[in-house]
């Protein structure tokens, strides 16, 4: 008889929805189907039983094909890659759970290595900005309950985070919102007009890369002092009447994305909108949050956090203490500048996102990645080592684009045979201390 | 297979069974104190030093959400500062909010065995878990957050002291949690629409509960279920000149309730980090200590407990459950704010803060943290804190053990303020001759808080059949060092620590990371199905999560030290 | 004054962290001494000796050293970091953080500086003889506390990000700079004689900044209030000032608002 496991946490995107309810074979092994996921969720848990499943390490030969070897070899050159190499690049982390982190820090630590995370070419932007202003914010349930003013800033979270519209931000009827959208109003600030716009109350069309110069015309109305005719194609009048509106909030919210992090000025213009945020709770109460991507690229920036103090490019390669400076320690300018001997890739895949002549300089350095997929980055790596899918086939702790942690949940078993992340992980570190005693590679 | 010590002539300290320096052996067996061991029992020469129980920390804020985003978000914080120390450790890092590995190793090298974290969100409850996990060595529990929490606003209401114990009884199970926090009460629900609640009576927007029946009936539900701590309270209207009446105000709400346990804990209110609590004046100009008649009332009070909340005049960050405290804080330095409001339960605000010693307020606002414990008449009731990292870096308390127990000390510093006529005559420290015993400070920070915290029969001291946490600190006290930095780098580097009987400091160099638990109380209600229809329905309809995903799973916490509390009578 | 001529005999292959070039680290020190100084590179621990000859000797103190280094240094880090006196020439371009946390002395670097140079310079003179990179005089990440003295030159052009958080001091950039010059500006001065592409000022508390050539985009938040006949480093003309940042807040002195001020030569 098949059975349904509930409360399932999503491992695909930072809404982190928990009311999954799948329904897995007798066996363990199958999953039948997915119910409350959207379309991206659903694909996640339903590709599990596809066919052509990695499940051995494979090692990149002379003519350019892979060769299957045992995890034991794949560990043994992973951590002869790891010893020797004066400064390695340990990049993703963002799909695994905290606990593995957890071990992958310890070895990060032994052999001196970089430890970054997806942020990097994401949200890094955002930490930056919150790293030298802070950050008025809150939970999604305060969204939820509270929120009367919604403004979706340089994100499009019908197309990537499907469900937040209704499980946080626009729909929900909440203890103090029992008129649900009604008792909203939703703005959509962006360069074109998306499939969020289309939900929103109004639709403020920015020219693209003028949000900064807009966020500082918002400030500068909001103190009451005089504004240009126009400013990023918006008219000061439209400017001023915002303005005034979000004061007579009685709770507002800014989500923004790569609308704000990835135009001209990246962290300044997260920078200013938190100003702004931090300046209308002199009239008000506003929260301003980040819509994170990757299910637990939080996560990772909170184990950093508690163990080294920085949310992510933590540099330890002095191994007697951590370093952060974006620009430097960050992994895109550490392989554009060429300053690492070795690459160990885990829970994400860089060969899609990163630009490429990073990947250049990537693939001729010696290149382990953990994946429990084929990508465009294993198919440069030397070695391909597959793993579980968390939040599928073996639970661990995940960190939602609030900081909310959840721990998600095991739903089948892996295939035969292939490891977690964790049992992965401890391996490596084993055979990196046996390496260690006996005095290097 | 535990070892045998045998600590040789130190010179004992243990309020718990009135030793006041007398040269005692003291034995270890098996993680326990006892009466005698083999003549095969490792020797340790204590000679010339000073033996107390490990101390026992009981307000800070070490592990959780905001703890972190103080982290990550102050990478200035760890600029310069990063150095390994010699031992078995990871790295180290963060002047003001140390790493969790820096957190276990700078405590058990000031001789500390136990750390209690101030304030958990029972909503990031798995994240306060995940770095209690991660710290090393020491001890901890922490206390969840009530005094916001809209299940206890509307329970309170109408006084239902019952359905308040259960809620909070279920709420300890879901979070292993250890007692009941409140902050600010009322004061952070009302701060979730921009508004605060300074005094006793401002009703929370609302729900229209004031302070002072959410204080009482906190107080009233503790009783009820008998937890090993009291409440532990946070009042209204931190920081502000003049508030020292809000907080006698809050203290008089304890009047005539009598403690109900079975842990020996005898007070009914702990009230935290009394410095910020004890301001007179009306402005920061005529702002001025109230410490004395704060303390008078503490003193006749025999039912309360404090910790003092010590201001060490350092670059440090504020972080507290007190959101709209952190945004009027904000407001006054203009340093980076981070915010943090939390569904149905809490909120949290974080702000840098720089206590420079130029400054008349700072300076007098130390003094208030030195006059607190200076005219305290039961150390037994009066414990050592900075509210870590709020007035200072735990890393501090060997500085604030050097002011407390030399006047010379505290007077050379007092006097060579540049504002220091403003601030001697808007305090009364110059005054003050008292200086705090090697005895007196074993009660503040050893047998004091083991009792408030309900671990007395364990903890706190070196009675035989207690738990050998042990700090032996190179002082004589016959040759008690004269000038404060020979006091601060005694207490700050034990020539030994042992928790659980094992060896974890040497010389104040890591050497073993012993076997930390996390320490929570799992309190029996009858059945309330009154409760449990509320809490089914709050998250069904408000909270973002699913109630099957709220409590914190058994794997975060690998070794428990539950303390059970049967309330079903 | 006693020099100290280092010349490059290995390149790194990576990059060399050299916190110890600094006359405060040579101070008191002969070139053997000199040599056994820690560099590092990733996790390897070299020393100066590895990547350079040395010849001469340090003065007794930071005051009486002089440090001239000849050869490729475009991949060495950290060069005259955190001085206080003395004089240190580079003929070469450096990497990141050269003279960052500067409290005094002399630095001159005859080639271009990569970025996160001079971050937090609290006194002293660093000349650049060449263009900068970004974050030029800014703050450490997260710190509020910049550039806060001294005099910053660079003849060339410098990126973007200059001079964030600086607090006081002086910078004169000959060349252009790109975005966000001045940003979170809360004291000092500075002078571009070049062009910027676009955000002066955003977001500033206080501070001068002078402008001798054309911003693409002005922020929305800095009026125009009057024309002022100045001199700025030896030139004389016109410019228009500016308030600003109008969407920030300001000190008050004797109640009276004290705005940032901007001005553009005429």
């Amino acid at each position: 008889m098949p059975k349904d496991v509930t409360d399932v946490i999503c491992p695909f995107c930072g809404t982190l929805c928990d009311d999954l309810i799948v329904t897995v074979s007798d066996d363990n092994k199958t999953i039948l189907g997915v119910k409350n996921a959207c379309a991206i969720g659903a694909e996640k848990f339903n590709h599990q039983r596809l066919p052509g499943r990695v499940k051995l390490p494979r090692m990149r030969q002379a003519d350019g094909t892979y060769k299957n070897i045992s995890y034991d070899e794949a560990i043994d050159w992973t951590a002869n890659m790891l010893v020797k190499s004066r400064k390695t690049l340990m990049y993703g982390w963002a799909s695994t759970s905290c606990q593995a982190m957890s071990i992958g820090h310890e070895i990060a630590e032994k052999v001196g290595g970089i430890v970054d995370n997806c942020a990097t070419v994401c949200h890094g932007s955002s930490l930056i900005a919150i790293e030298d202003v802070g950050v008025p914010s809150c939970t999604l349930g305060e969204v939820k309950n509270r929120a009367d003013r919604v403004i979706f800033w340089g994100c499009n979270p019908a197309h990537a985070h499907p469900r937040h519209m209704s499980r946080y931000s626009i729909f929900p009827r909440g203890f103090f919102t029992v008129k649900g959208h009604k008792g909203r109003k939703i703005y959509c600030v962006d360069c074109r007009y998306t499939d969020t716009a289309k939900c929103a109350d109004e639709f403020i069309q920015v020219q693209q890369g003028y949000d900064y110069e807009l966020l500082n015309a918002f400030r500068t109305a909001a103190r009451g002092e005089a504004l240009p005719d126009t400013v990023g194609g918006v008219p000061k009048e439209k400017i001023i009447e915002i303005v005034e509106d979000l004061k007579s909030a009685r709770f507002g919210i800014i989500f923004f994305g790569m609308g704000l992090t990835h135009t001209m000025g990246r962290n300044h213009n997260i920078d200013i909108a938190i100003n702004l945020t931090r300046d209308m709770n002199d009239f008000t109460k506003f929260a301003i949050m980040a819509m994170r991507g990757h299910w637990n690229v939080t996560g990772s920036g909170q184990v950093l956090g508690w163990q080294y103090g920085f949310p992510y490019a933590v540099d330890l390669s002095r191994r007697d203490q951590a370093r952060h400076q974006t620009g430097e320690t960050t992994s895109v300018d550490l392989l554009n500048r060429n300053e690492v001997e070795a690459c160990f890739y885990i829970a994400t895949d860089p060969g899609a996102h990163f630009p490429v002549d990073a990947m250049i300089s990537s693939s001729r350095k010696p290149t382990v990645t953990v994946d429990p997929h084929i990508n465009c980055t294993t198919e440069i790596s030397d070695i391909h080592i597959p793993v579980a899918m968390v939040g599928v086939e073996v639970g661990g702790c995940a960190y939602r684009m609030d900081n909310v942690p959840i721990e998600t949940r095991k739903v089948v078993d892996p295939p035969e045979g292939v490891l977690t992340d964790e049992e992965l992980l401890t391996k490596i570190n084993h055979r990196v201390d046996e390496l260690l005693a006996k005095g290097g590679a | 297979m535990m070892s045998e010590f045998i600590i040789r002539n130190g010179h004992v300290f243990d309020p718990v069974q009135g030793i006041k320096g007398d040269k005692k052996d003291i034995a270890v067996k098996d993680g326990k104190i006892v009466e005698s061991v083999s003549s095969g029992a490792r020797v340790i020469n204590a000679a010339g030093k000073t033996v107390m129980a490990g101390a026992l920390e009981i307000h800070a804020h070490v592990a959780g959400p905001k703890v972190n985003a103080g982290r990550w978000y102050r990478p200035e914080d760890k600029h310069f500062d990063s150095h390994k120390k010699p031992g078995m450790t990871r790295i180290e890092g963060g002047k003001s909010i140390p790493t969790v590995f820096k957190t276990g190793y700078e405590y058990a090298r000031m001789g500390f065995t136990f750390a209690m974290e101030a304030a958990m969100p029972p909503l990031y409850a798995r994240h306060v878990h995940e770095e209690i996990h991660d710290t090393p060595i020491i001890d901890e529990a922490a206390l969840p957050v009530f005094g916001n929490n809209w299940f206890i606003l509307e329970y309170l209401k109408n006084h239902e002291v019952e359905n308040t114990a259960a809620y909070i009884a279920w709420v300890l199970r879901q979070t292993k949690g250890y007692g009941v926090k409140c902050v600010n009460p009322g004061g952070t629900e009302a701060w979730a629409w921009g508004l605060n609640c300074l005094t006793i009576h401002d009703p929370v927007p609302y729900f229209e509960i004031t302070p002072a029946e959410i204080i009482k009936g906190l107080i009233e539900a503790n009783e009820f279920l008998g937890l090993p701590h009291s409440m532990h309270l946070h009042q209204n209207d931190l920081g502000n000149p003049g508030n020292y009446k809000t907080t006698i105000d809050s203290l008089k709400l304890a009047e005539g309730i009598k403690a109900r346990n079975n842990f020996g804990r005898e007070q009914v209110l702990h009230s935290t980090h009394l410095q910020f609590h004890s301001y007179g004046g009306t402005n920061w100009g005529d702002f001025e200590s109230k410490a004395k008649e704060v303390m008078e009332y503490v003193n006749k009070q025999k039912n309360l407990t404090i910790d003092t909340g010590n201001v060490t005049l350092d670059e440090t960050t504020t972080m507290t459950a007190d959101g709209p405290f952190e945004h009027h804080l904000h407001g006054l330095n203009h340093l980076k704010w981070f915010n943090v409001d939390v569904e149905l339960e809490t909120a949290a605000g974080i702000v840098p803060f720089i206590y420079d010693p130029s400054n008349a307020v700072f300076c007098s606002q130390w003094a208030v943290g030195l006059e607190i414990p200076l005219y305290a008449k039961d150390p037994m009731r009066c414990f050592i804190t900075t509210d870590h990292p709020n007035a200072g870096p735990f890393t501090r308390y060997p500085r604030v053990y050097s002011w407390l127990m030399s006047k010379k000390v505290r007077d050379e510093l007092l006097n060579g303020f540049k504002k220091a006529d403003k601030v001697i005559g808007a305090t009364t420290l110059a005054n003050i001759d008292r200086e705090i015993t090697l005895y007196e400070l074993a009660a503040m920070t050893r047998a004091g808080p083991a009792k408030a915290l309900g671990l007395s029969k364990d903890y706190g001291g070196l009675k035989p059949g207690m738990n050998a946490d042990i700090a032996i600190y190179n002082i004589n006290p016959d040759k008690f060092p004269s000038t404060g930095p020979e006091i601060e780098k005694a207490f700050a580097n034990v020539a030994y620590l042992f928790k659980d009987g094992k060896i974890c400091v040497e010389e104040g160099k890591v050497v073993d990371m012993g076997k930390k638990q996390t320490f929570w109380v799992d309190a029996k209600v009858k059945e309330n199905k009154q409760v449990m229809h509320d809490v089914r329905e709050k998250f069904l309809r408000y909270y973002s999560v699913n109630e099957n995903n709220y409590p914190v799973p058994e794997s975060y916490a690998p070794h428990q030290h539950i303390i059970s509390v049967d309330a079903t009578q | 004054m006693n020099t100290v001529t280092l010349t490059v005999k290995n390149a790194p292959e990576l990059f060399l962290e050299c916190e110890n070039v600094n006359p405060d680290v040579f101070a008191g020190k002969k070139a053997d001494q000199i040599a056994k100084l820690g560099a590092f590179q990733g996790k390897e621990i070299t020393t100066l000796g590895d990547y350079f000859t040395i010849a001469g000797e340090a003065g007794a103190t930071a005051a009486e050293t002089k440090i001239v280094i000849n050869g490729d240094c475009t991949k060495m880090k950290y060069i005259g970091a955190k001085m206080t006196a003395g004089e240190v020439v580079v003929n070469s371009a450096c990497d990141m953080y050269t003279g960052s946390w500067m409290k005094g002395g002399k630095l001159v670097v005859n080639g271009d500086v990569h970025s996160f140079c001079g971050l937090a310079m609290a006194g002293g003179e660093f000349t650049i003889n060449g263009n900068a990179g970004n974050y030029l005089g800014a703050a450490y990440r997260g710190d509020w506390r910049g550039m806060s003295g001294g005099v910053l030159r660079v003849k060339g052009n410098a990126g973007s990000d200059v001079a964030t958080f600086m607090t006081g001091g002086e910078m004169i950039i000959e060349g252009n700079v790109d975005i966000h010059l001045g940003t979170h500006m809360e004291g000092g001065k500075i002078i571009l004689k070049g062009n910027a592409n676009r955000r002066v000022g955003g977001q500033l508390v206080k501070g001068e900044i002078y402008v001798f050539g054309s911003i693409n985009v002005m922020m929305p938040g800095y009026k125009p209030v009057r024309d002022v006949d100045l001199e700025v480093d030896g030139t004389k003309a016109k410019f228009t000032e500016y308030i600003g940042d109008l969407g920030e807040r300001h000190p008050k002195r004797k109640g009276e608002t004290v705005y940032g001020k901007l001005y553009m030569k005429q």
